[in-house]
């Protein structure tokens, strides 16, 4: 399978099979004017199966969303078809606006104007995970 | 300038701090008697309270300050779709300290989020409630006389009950605190203060269903009420509501320096016959609210005698 090698934009790499989609929606990528390619399960050495996104334009790129929906993915920008730099994505500390609460006793669910805060925090088994501001409830996806 | 939104606001030595303040208002009302003179409190009371709004206006009052606000929704602009906001941005052109309750969860951390004046959370839904941790740490504090080494079983509603989140918060940072919840499966302690609090710190604590098992380990026995207005499903709610009764049978089993607490108001969870056993010290715990009240004022409005 073949997809036109990019000259300035991003390739996203390294994403679960499957999770493209997800990165798509959050990333607001179908507002796009540029080509954007969704590849999906292809054969990885060290993943087994992953998904790549390509995106054909130098588009002011979130990486926060990137962050929380996985940190594992490699962002690599290309400029003039030359690989410039990777950049590095990390669990970001605060999400605002990118996920929202669904306690339905939780401020928010009444007063949908404020803005969705989620702090990143620790939970026992060491595993990391997101809760609303406002009353404490972990996000699960 | 400062906020109460959560008990660990504050740090254990302004707990402390508080606690000292409260001791001495208690020992010397006279002299704490004006020092909010001219100061002002709002009470938003978006639900029904009796004993934490009246508390709050009893404190200011003390204090020589004044008191204005609500007691009820739909006597404010919210029963018009006014936000949280927008009641609290226009409140703080009127008064220096907001005390805040409403149904729902997170609503004063809202407003935080916009007032030019220091808001307390006087309760949010089955959330926090810090205030209440405050009487409720000033009043183990003045029957033993210290805020560690103590067994402390929480019975009833652990899953809504406020009160008992943010207590257990708190007493998670003292020495050698043991934690037994008794509560029906459908009611237990909710898994974020589990994995967050007790579990985060490594606390010592049990899960269980019996009453009356755990008894003669208590030092302290903190009775809740099963809350109606918390349950979406009045069938669980009458399911659940009589599931531990305490009355003197059951109390006789306990410690004779034992002390059982509750936040009130109380519908039959305690049975009248156990408010005459000097081991119920529910009453002198509503007196404490006033004073540990008045202390906090004082602190978020920075006055001093």
């Amino acid at each position: 399978m073949n997809i036109d090698s990019i000259r300035n934009g991003y390739v996203l790499d390294h994403i679960k099979a499957g999770r493209s989609m997800e990165i798509y929606k959050y990333l607001k990528l179908n507002e796009l004017n540029c080509s954007v390619a969704i590849i999906k399960n292809v054969k990885s050495s060290k993943m087994g199966k992953k998904d790549i996104i390509k995106i054909d334009s130098l588009i002011d790129l979130d990486m926060t969303v990137l962050g929380y929906i996985d940190p594992d993915i490699t962002v690599n920008v290309i400029q003039d078809g030359k690989l410039l730099e990777k950049k590095p994505l990390e669990l970001p500390t605060k999400l605002v606006n990118v996920i929202h609460c669904k306690n339905p006793r939780c401020i928010t669910s009444t007063e949908p104007q404020l803005d969705a805060i989620f702090l990143l925090g620790h939970k026992a088994d060491g595993k990391r995970a997101y809760r609303c501001a406002y009353c404490d409830t972990e996000f699960k996806r | 300038m400062r906020h109460l939104i959560d008990i660990i606001d504050l740090s254990v030595e302004e707990i402390d701090e508080l606690i000292t303040t409260a001791e001495d208002i208690i020992a010397n009302p006279a002299k704490y008697a004006e020092v909010c003179h001219g100061k002002k409190l709002a009470t938003l009371f978006f639900e029904p309270s009796t004993r934490t709004r009246l508390s709050f206006e009893a404190a200011m009052l003390d204090l020589g300050g004044r008191t204005l606000g609500f007691s009820d929704a739909s006597t404010s602009s919210a029963s018009k779709g006014e936000t949280v906001g927008d009641t609290v941005q226009v409140v703080s052109c009127y008064a220096d300290i907001i005390a805040m309750r409403h149904p729902k969860e997170g609503a004063p951390y809202a407003a935080t989020q916009v007032s030019s004046i220091p808001v307390i959370n006087a309760g949010d839904g089955g959330h926090n409630h810090p205030t209440q941790t405050l009487t409720d740490l000033l009043t183990i504090h003045r029957e033993f006389g210290h805020l560690d080494n103590l067994t402390i079983g929480f019975c009833g509603d652990l899953k809504f009950g406020r009160t008992v989140h943010s207590l257990v918060t708190a007493l998670c940072r003292y020495e050698n605190i043991k934690f037994i919840f008794i509560s029906p499966p459908e009611l237990k302690i909710p898994d974020y203060l589990k994995e967050n609090v007790l579990d985060a710190q490594g606390k010592d604590y049990v899960e269980v269903e019996s009453m009356e098992d755990a008894m003669p380990q208590l030092d302290i026995l903190y009775m809740t009420r099963v809350q109606k207005e918390r349950f979406f499903n009045e069938a669980d709610y009458l399911r659940l509501r009589d599931t531990y009764i305490l009355d003197p049978e059951k109390l006789a089993a306990a410690k004779p320096e034992m002390r059982v607490l509750h936040p009130l108001p109380r519908v039959n969870e305690i049975t009248v016959d156990v408010d005459k056993d000097p081991r119920a010290c529910y009453f002198r715990q509503a007196a404490n609210g006033k004073f540990v009240r008045m202390a906090l004022i004082m602190k978020l409005l920075e006055v001093h005698a």
